[in-house]
């Protein structure tokens, strides 16, 4: 697949950018980028989950160093995302087995970003409202006020996430994290992270450490898995995307600071009903060509 | 009368055989490749002896060169539409495809020999592909997907037909000049020569060449295939590395 090698250099670091600015992998972006410059949607997922360890080893370790990430809250969600990694791949060679693993990825990218995209679109209104109106947004957790599925067998106590609850529901989080992971080729930090936040109520300053611990343990999985089952993962380009997201990113987190948090979530919720809509163009739009050829052995 | 004509056409087959016969040559036998390549070519020559015995001909000879890749097993899938979106529905399957298909002729192929022996000898690009043990048996629609096949991998440049690939050096001595795309995969290569005038075939040799890709893309490629979980391994193992010294680098306090 002759790609530009300049081009890839300029998409990770377009894309490392953004992810700096907002935060996030950026997985959810560059994956699509690749698959839309051709890039086969397998070798692109596979090669992408090699970006995102990289990208997410850089956070953790400086999560770890500011002591800002649950270990416990941590290693249970690796447990469920490992799970979910191990299913995703073996469900990614099923389908594309089938010949249908182009319709799974769309299908999911479309669904996925449509819904959350949603989401943060109404979130980050709603709060944009209720500012201009002088109301405060933050966050509050009030003694006793628990969601019913926190009370499930299996309690245990997170002390640097304030958290006492069951494993169940946080197993079956980053066990759909770990899942869509796999077979999109994106980390799932804006999954994770709202839905630490927002459901289980765990503190920010945990939250985006946490979740990068995660994305680190269970895309490493998913690399080497992706690479034993599908050998789609392509060295050179993952370098070349490495390399661009590097210093995309450190731009990005940079002048992300002069950016303010309400509209930084606007924009991000756009980004993803863009990458949502263009996805659902694919599939809808005629094919100029309905027919393909994929191998399935070679002889030599 | 339609064994008569049989007879006569086995008869042509088969007599001249003794009194033409037919040598050919390759430029290369083994056809080295690096990564950075742009394609390159191979050259067949042929020579045409008659024995003192046979008359020379009143038509001039023509030659047919069809050279085929490593052989996989293909399937080919058509879209369509299922509601508002476009999906993967029919497929048909090509057990015993070449990777690489190319057929030089001196003229025209259907100038050159009846459809009825272009078919049955497998001259020509479409008769190759049009062969019936060339797919699985399957219902419905067969013609498509042979077309589909044919046009995608002549997009690549893996399948071509050249009608004026082959020259005629003397009326005896012809070469012809093999294209070999960056896409041709690695492996052996048959490179089979008809000889025919008069619509008949006067003689058939077989040659080979094995196709090798080196360099620096090709043995990562092997690598990836032969050693996937080191290659899963080290690929962690670069990106993590690559990581951590972004985060060295870049560090902010």
């Amino acid at each position: 697949m002759p790609v530009s090698v300049l081009l890839i250099l300029g998409m990770g670091a377009a894309v490392g950018f953004i992810s700096g600015l907002f935060g996030i992998g950026g997985g959810f972006l560059m994956t699509p980028l690749l698959i839309f410059l051709g890039i086969p949607p397998a070798v692109a997922v596979a090669t992408q989950s090699a970006q995102i360890v990289a990208s997410s080893t850089t956070s953790s370790l400086n999560a770890l160093r500011r002591n800002a990430l649950d270990l416990k809250l941590g290693a249970i969600l690796v447990a469920g995302g490992f799970i979910g990694s191990v299913l995703g791949v073996w469900f990614f060679a099923a389908a594309r087995r089938a010949g249908q693993l182009e319709l799974v990825i769309v299908i999911s990218y479309v669904t996925l970003f449509t819904v959350v995209g949603s989401l943060m679109l109404k979130e980050s209104i709603r709060e944009f409202w209720t500012k201009r109106k002088g109301g405060s947004v933050r966050l509050r957790r009030r003694a006793g006020e628990h969601a019913p599925y926190l009370g499930w067998p299996l309690r245990v106590r997170f002390h640097r996430s304030k958290l006492y609850a069951s494993v169940l529901p946080i197993l079956g989080l980053a066990l759909f994290v770990g899942f869509a992971g796999a077979l999109l080729g994106i980390g799932g930090g804006f999954i994770m992270v709202p839905a630490l936040l927002y459901i289980f109520r765990v503190p920010t300053t945990v939250v985006v450490g946490t979740s990068q611990f995660q994305i680190v343990c269970t895309t490493l999985v998913a690399l080497i898995l992706h690479a034993v089952a599908n050998q789609a993962v392509d060295i050179v380009l993952a370098i070349l995307l490495i390399v661009g997201g590097v210093f995309g990113a450190q731009f990005g987190s940079r002048a992300g600071r002069y950016l303010r948090a309400e509209l930084f979530r606007f924009l991000l919720a756009l980004l993803l009903l863009a990458v949502g809509l263009r996805f659902a163009m694919e599939l809808v739009v005629h094919p100029d060509e309905p027919f393909s050829i994929t191998v399935q052995e070679s002889r030599v | 009368m339609r064994a008569l004509l049989l007879l006569l056409v086995l008869c042509a087959s088969l007599a001249p055989a003794s009194a033409e016969t037919l040598i050919t040559s390759l430029s290369n036998h083994r056809v080295l490749i690096t990564s950075n390549y742009t394609g390159t070519s191979i050259a067949v020559f042929g020579a045409i002896e008659r024995d003192a015995q046979t008359v020379s001909r009143a038509t001039a000879y023509d030659a047919v060169v069809t050279v085929r890749g490593p052989s996989q097993y293909l399937v080919v899938r058509e879209k369509e539409q299922v509601g508002p979106v476009w999906i993967n529905q029919e497929q048909q399957k090509f057990p015993i495809a070449p990777a690489y298909l190319g057929v030089l002729t001196s003229r025209p192929v259907d100038e050159i020999t009846s459809p009825q022996l272009r078919q049955r000898q497998k001259i020509g690009l479409r008769a190759i592909i049009d062969s019936p043990e060339f797919t699985n048996t399957r219902e419905g629609a067969d013609r498509p997907f042979r077309d589909a096949l044919y046009r995608l991998k002549e997009q690549e440049g893996l399948y071509l037909q050249d009608e004026r690939g082959v020259t005629f050096l003397t009326p005896s001595i012809f070469r012809a000049s093999i294209p070999l795309p960056a896409t041709a995969p690695p492996g052996n290569y048959d490179v089979e020569v008809a000889l025919l005038a008069d619509t008949v075939i006067l003689a058939r040799t077989i040659t080979h060449f094995e196709l090798v890709k080196t360099g620096f893309e090709q043995q990562v490629g092997d690598v990836a295939r032969d050693w996937s979980a080191f290659y899963g391994l080290a690929t962690a193992l670069v990106a993590v590395f690559f990581g951590w010294s972004a985060n060295l680098i870049f560090r902010r306090d």
